[in-house]
């Protein structure tokens, strides 16, 4: 035994047998022009004068983005998502129908959110220079000396931009991830960028830091569970390869070892590993019992990093639990099933009761992402072609709506910034009658309400969850549904009965940056509810994961 | 020796990890707390490396290494940011936003 490893390291011929990895550029163009415009920004941080570096960063922001959306498209259209969907980067990413799309998804919703991240006209104008929603030098302590100078001598933390690209490029890679040395990665750089975003809001900015703080701690903390789970499944398997995996799973490895077949008859390895590696994901998309940052840290950071955060990690991180579930322990699902329905469950009812008890316009829509978790759940634990198919749909239905959503929520403002408690936001549809109309359908698309994206969605994953099965979830899932409704239909009430206050908030005309962003997370959202079929034909045709 | 005593030994750190963050209060010991489950990770991977002889976990246990000193860069700078503004590294200071 002991003389096998070290001949690994010791063998004469080892030189020969080590061969440069095969990587397929083509197939992994998405994520390697989004990361290489990362590295690309962070170079114009060092080298461009401070006062080009705004225009230069939010450039080749959204050329990256888009540039990477037409790789996604072409990949797509040369059949990459269908029927020549492959396994590339040496085994280490798949490229099928499930990634493009979500890569596809994450990507446009990245491009509106360099949108709301380069918006300068909301903030009123400071020291004769339009100021965006990010502190001018985030190291400084606010409301200190360094702070009002760098205020004053006009900085502004132009670093959100390569953050969001290399956030963006973790996030492509996730739901790509096809084995878990890959997902941990993926994992590790979407969330370093976004725990740093969550702390530079120029306004508020010890709730920033301390929501920064919170989803820093307990992030940081289901990543080491995440990794404990890698370690034993690999210990399990004797490989960190999802196929592997799922072949010892499946009682049939490739190669059998006397090791592997001492480690595959302990259960035990298995279960507590899928469990961890399930908890880590779970804790990413927000399911109960794991939710306890979502509240506070959508409440801290700024709002536009806020909107971001909702619609792509959910995305991302549903996108990778769906291949893990789907490709590496379909031969347990036996028992993920029962376990996932319970989480669905609990995170649906949960989300929704305690979204009615809030106040703030930020917790309600972070309390309201639980509840969508559950409802995404309840389509995740279908086990079934529809179950990804439906899921995909929700997911590109939910990303716009919130997305969108949280960019309304960014004009509402007054003298201290963003007015956030819902008592400021009554009469708002007398006011702005226009603004408060487009929340409205946001609010609506949310709940569920025919005709909106969020009606197809809602119908594609309970029907995919009643086909698998699950009909208890399903009438759950209804039950949750009409609870919801009623704290979304409470916020349109609101806004248009009730009289507006004296000393309420403003609607702030935004830029074209901002209006972009709205304008197309509506139309996303009409488009999706009143003719959906074309997009769900695309979420099932691209509905199958290659192995 | 019998590897296996190793994996009980990664288990033993990263079960006294968890607890470490669940208990202390101080977020820079807290953020300690969870370094030691990374490196009771690692200790679990190159044991099983060693079990199964293939590379693959130490493979993965350098990656965790260069993650964890990433995670260091930025846990300390949001770390350090929130003490200056408070004077406190308290976790249990970090009660602006509530219900």
């Amino acid at each position: 035994m002991s003389r096998g490893v070290h001949s690994l390291w010791m063998a004469q011929d080892s030189v020969d047998k080590i061969k440069a990895p095969h990587i397929e550029y083509d197939l992994l163009a998405p994520t390697l022009i989004v990361i290489g415009a990362a590295v690309l920004g962070v170079a114009i941080e060092a080298f461009v004068p401070r006062r080009h570096r705004y225009t230069a960063q939010v450039g080749l922001a959204v050329l990256a983005m888009a540039g990477a959306f037409g790789a996604v498209i072409a990949l797509a259209a040369t059949g990459k998502g269908t029927d020549e969907a492959q396994i590339a980067a040496m085994g280490a990413l798949a490229v099928d129908g499930p990634a493009l799309f979500l890569q596809g998804v994450i990507l446009l919703v990245g491009v509106l959110a360099v949108f709301t991240f380069a918006e300068r006209r909301l903030d009123p104008v400071a020291h004769g220079k339009q100021v965006d929603s990010f502190a001018a030098e985030a190291a400084a302590v606010p409301g200190g000396k360094a702070e009002q100078a760098a205020v004053k001598a006009g900085f502004t933390t132009t670093e959100v931009f390569p953050l969001l690209l290399f956030a963006t490029g973790g996030m492509l890679i996730f739901p790509a991830a096809n084995d878990l040395l890959t997902l941990f990665i993926a994992l590790e750089v979407f969330s370093l960028p976004l725990y740093l975003l969550c702390a530079v809001a120029r306004r508020k900015r010890l709730m920033s830091q301390e929501a920064a703080v919170k989803y820093f701690l307990l992030g940081a903390f289901s990543s080491a569970f995440l990794l404990f789970g890698i370690a034993l499944l690999y210990g399990y398997s004797g490989s960190v390869r999802y196929a592997e995996i799922a072949d010892v799973v499946a009682g049939n490895p490739q190669h059998m070892t006397p090791a592997l077949a001492d480690t595959m008859g302990n259960d035990a390895l298995l279960l507590i590993g899928g469990a961890m590696v399930l908890l880590g994901l779970l804790f990413k998309v927000g399911a109960v019992p794991f939710h306890m940052w979502t509240p506070d840290v959508y409440q801290g950071a700024p709002t536009p990093v806020t909107g971001y955060m909702a619609a792509a990690t959910k995305v991302a991180a549903f996108g990778a639990l769906l291949r893990l579930l789907y490709v590496v322990l379909p031969g347990l699902k036996w028992d993920w099933r029962p376990v996932m329905w319970g989480v669905a469950i609990v995170t649906m009812v949960i989300g929704a009761i305690l979204a009615i008890t809030q106040t703030d316009v930020k917790r309600l829509l972070a309390y309201s992402s639980i509840a969508h978790a559950g409802f995404i759940l309840a389509g995740v634990t279908a086990a079934n072609e529809e179950g990804i198919s439906s899921v995909l749909f929700y997911l590109a239905a939910y990303a716009f709506v919130t997305l969108g959503a949280f960019s309304v929520v960014t004009l509402v403002r007054d003298a201290g910034g963003e007015a956030t408690h819902l008592s400021k936001w009554a009469g708002l549809g007398r006011r702005s009658p226009l603004v408060a109309a487009v929340f409205a359908v946001f609010l609506l698309a949310m709940a569920g309400i025919p005709l909106t994206s969020g009606f197809a969605g809602k119908f594609a994953v309970f029907k995919a969850a009643a086909e698998g099965g699950a009909t208890p979830l399903v009438v759950v899932g209804v039950i949750a549904s009409a609870i919801a409704a009623f704290f979304y239909v409470r916020v349109i009430v609101l806004m248009f009965f009730s009289e507006p206050r004296p000393e309420g908030p403003a609607v702030t005309v935004p830029s074209a940056f901002t209006i972009t962003a709205i304008a197309v997370g509506l139309a996303a959202t009409l488009v999706l509810g009143v003719a959906p079929q074309y997009f769900l034909d695309l979420a099932g045709s691209a509905g199958v994961f290659v192995r | 020796m019998n590897p296996v005593n190793y994996l009980y030994l990664a288990a033993l750190l990263f079960t006294i990890g968890a607890a470490g963050v669940l208990i202390r209060r101080n977020a820079i010991v807290v953020f300690m707390c969870i370094e030691l489950m990374l490196n009771a990770c690692n200790l679990a991977l190159v044991t099983f490396s060693r079990m199964h002889g293939n590379l693959d976990g130490q493979i993965v246990a350098f990656f965790t290494m260069v993650v964890a000193a990433a995670e260091v860069v930025v846990g300390l700078a949001i770390i350090v940011s929130f003490y200056r503004s408070r004077h406190s590294a308290s976790v249990d200071d970090a009660a602006l936003m509530k219900l």
